[in-house]
């Protein structure tokens, strides 16, 4: 087995664990390269299904071809898509585009904020209807006690840190000074009751290692990744308030690969096209302590 | 072939861990552009001296106590392959993070300051990586600068460390006096300690060899889970596993323990494969059977013309403690082996130890935070494993004390099943029906509570 066969077979072991320990199982989709690996793992792993809900934040600054792609893909491998969104945020303004927050406040509001009150119910699920190709609100309102989530130790320091299955207590908050212990392959599966796990079958992936499984499996991702002729393409994707392209000529896969591994993205960190980022340090860790993802 | 290996870095608290994988990451250009810089000018705006430490510890209150609190996983190339390098915590506060990252690991450096010496955590490191199985180590004696580059004092170092390590049965690769704040036998050797004449830390790290894959034993599979998806007119029964050890093809017959269910392999699922005919060690798959029998997550299968494992409800394991509350006799646990769960027990606390000075203990009636001990364990039901000298995964298990992984453990002996006293009573009529058998079919080798 070579590595890319390893990492993939380490991603189906977890999400096997997952679905045989949690009973309300969800998974993050983000729409971008991750999580579309993510996907693809969880087709694997379930021999061509994906036994759970797919669900997607809505901050509504998405850029709007992720919004187009993720209907897309939706209706064609007819996955059980769930939409959530903070509206009373968006219906006050209290967004950075709308002049009234910081971009911090504002990721807090539209994205934290609607992450948790999602997964516990508290805010309106929109569910995909694939009969009458709309969505309608979701009758289902338990809370969701696992969630995975696409994120990789490579992206940032406290990610770094991560365990693959990462209790979050009632607020959702990490307590990251006290995680779990995590050994040969056993992972916290007993949690206490308004507790919630996070699990990222992502965790040893690297950024070169998630565009080099796509090109083998053939993996279609949202064009935004690729420069359209412009000489700009996005490296990471996000709110276009707050997610800048970056300058490069890489039109497809295979030269993002090359540009990844010897050419002129060698050495520079994957978000730094993320302005979230940036406000002072430790600002991630920050967010994600309070369920930032 | 493309590969990657996990290594662990351990060893006392400030004995330089992070500063060596730091230095490691800047010297082989392996940062970020922009990131030494980065962590160089939030130091100074902070007032405190840069440390290459700080590339590592990333958590705020990291770097605000200058401190490894959990162990980080850092991605770093060699011209040879991938490595993941997984910074382990050495203070004694944080054991259950450092045995978290080094139970991931292949092999391991340990890391020993040539200035302040051997320290309680120089021991009880080894003997973990001893206990997880970790093989292959190398034994990096750092803070040369601080003494003068002193072949006499790395030697002193190295002979009173020989010593410690062949008492727990661990032969290091080789010693390497370093400076990893300064870079020292690195990546290239240093004239200042010319009277060392072996391999720099990067060329023992590409020569240390992958782990032997665990093909060629017998084959051991627990099952996961048992899928039947019936969208889009899908209507296959999968078993769906993760393969332990050895290999497993369509048509071979398969025994499920412990409940000893026979079966035959129908076909073989890989999604995104076609009618794979065999599968092998590490290999996430999925099997449809012949014959439908009740299986379930949990079980392990093992082919009918192999070896099969033991079955019982008594072993004597080595296990390490990491719980917040003692291990006690006559409380309740829970093991979990595979995907295994089971109850469990404590017959009896053969011995307790502390790893950093090898002290041993009997007649204890409770084993504490980050001791070692020998102990026989009593399961609720039988359960089916391996010696973890014969095939790891299937001789390694963890103990869970109400929500938490408290404890892990390795099989070294299978013991004679306990039969449980049934407590109904038999009529003379089964009684006498029971002696019958067992007089004139004694083969049948029937057991019951009767007796």
């Amino acid at each position: 087995m070579d590595y890319l066969d390893k990492l993939e077979a380490q991603s189906i072991y977890i999400f096997r664990e997952a679905y045989r320990e949690f009973k309300h199982l969800a998974m993050l989709w983000s729409i971008g390269k991750d999580s579309t690996v993510l996907l693809h793992l969880a087709r694997k792993a379930f021999f061509g299904h994906v036994p759970f809900p797919l669900i997607h934040i809505d901050t509504s600054f998405k850029i709007p071809e992720m919004i187009e792609y993720r209907n897309k893909l939706a209706k064609q491998l007819k996955l059980n898509l769930i939409v959530g969104q903070n509206k009373e945020a968006l219906r006050t303004k209290q967004t950075f585009p709308d002049g009234n927050v910081d971009r911090i406040t504002c990721c807090k509001l539209l994205k934290t904020e609607a992450l948790k009150k999602t997964l516990s119910g508290n805010f309106v699920r929109y569910k995909f209807d694939h009969e009458l190709g709309v969505f309608v609100e979701d009758p289902n309102k338990e809370a969701y006690t696992g969630v995975i989530v696409g994120v990789r130790a490579d992206e940032e320091g406290s990610r770094s840190k991560e365990r693959y299955f990462s209790p979050r207590d009632k607020n959702s908050d990490w307590d990251i000074g006290d995680q779990p212990p995590e050994l040969w392959n056993q992972f916290k599966t007993e949690f206490a009751p308004n507790t919630h796990v996070r699990i990222h079958p992502l965790l040893d992936w690297t950024e070169l290692n998630i565009w080099e499984y796509i090109d083998r499996e053939n993996i279609p991702v949202v064009s935004l990744y690729f420069d359209n002729g412009n000489g700009k393409r996005y490296r990471s994707l996000g709110c276009y308030p707050c997610t800048f392209p970056i300058e490069s000529t890489a039109k497809n896969v295979k030269e993002i690969i090359e540009e990844l591994k010897s050419g002129k993205l060698k050495n520079i960190a994957e978000r730094s096209g993320r302005a979230q980022d940036k406000d002072g340090g430790g600002t991630l860790e920050e967010l994600r302590r309070e369920g930032y993802m | 072939m493309k590969e990657r290996m996990n290594i662990v870095v351990v060893g006392h608290v400030d004995h330089g861990k992070s500063t060596l994988i730091g230095r490691l990451l800047a010297d082989t250009n392996s940062l970020p552009v922009g990131k030494l810089e980065q962590v160089k000018r939030n130091c100074e705006l902070n007032a405190k001296p840069f440390e290459y430490a700080f590339l590592l510890d990333a958590l705020i209150d990291e770097q605000s106590q200058g401190i490894t609190i959990d162990t980080a996983r850092v991605f770093f190339k060699t011209s040879k392959r991938e490595y993941i390098i997984i910074d382990a915590p050495g203070h004694i506060e944080f054991l259950k993070n450092m045995i978290s990252g080094a139970a991931r690991a292949e092999a391991a450096i340990l890391l020993i300051d040539a200035h302040e010496g051997i320290a309680e955590n120089s021991k009880r490191h080894a003997y973990m990586l001893s206990l997880l199985g970790i093989k292959q180590i190398v034994v990096a004696i750092n803070k040369m600068d601080l003494v003068n580059y002193s072949e006499d004092k790395f030697n002193e170092i190295k002979n009173e460390y020989s010593i410690f390590l062949k008492e727990i049965g661990i032969v290091p690769i080789t010693y390497i006096p370093i400076s990893a704040r300064l870079g020292l036998n690195l990546i290239e050797h240093s004239d200042l300690m010319s009277w060392y004449t072996g391999k720099t830390i990067l060329e023992i790290i590409d020569s240390f060899e992958k782990e032997i894959e665990e093909q060629d034993k017998d084959f051991r599979m627990f099952v996961q889970g048992v899928y039947k998806f019936t969208e889009n007119g899908d209507n296959r029964r999968i078993i769906a596993g993760t393969i332990n050890s050895g290999t497993i093809n369509v048509g071979d017959e398969i025994i499920f323990l412990p409940s000893n269910k026979k079966s035959t392999v129908k076909t073989i699922e890989i999604f995104g494969k076609d009618s794979p005919l065999f599968a092998y060690a590490e290999q996430a798959i999925g099997i449809t059977l012949t014959t439908q029998i009740y299986v379930k997550a949990g079980d392990l299968i093992c082919r009918a013309d192999q070896k099969l494992p033991f079955t019982t409800n008594r072993f004597r394991a080595n296990i390490f403690w990491m719980g917040k509350n003692p291990l006690r006799m006559n409380n309740k646990y829970k093991l979990k082996i595979g995907t295994n769960k089971t109850g469990l027990s404590i017959e009896k606390i053969i011995s307790v130890m502390n790893a950093s000075n090898l002290e041993s203990f009997t007649n204890q009636n409770e084993v504490h935070r980050n001791e070692v001990a020998q102990i026989i364990f009593k399961t609720d039901k039988p359960i089916s494993f391996d010696l973890f000298n014969q095939i790891k995964s299937t001789g390694r298990f963890v103990i869970v004390d109400e929500y938490d992984i408290a404890g892990g453990g390795i099989i070294v002996e299978a013991l004679e099943e306990e039969i449980k006293q049934e407590t109904f009573n038999y009529s003379e009529f089964e009684k006498e029906f029971y002696q019958l058998v067992k007089k004139f079919f004694p083969h049948w080798e029937i057991k019951t509570a009767i007796e």
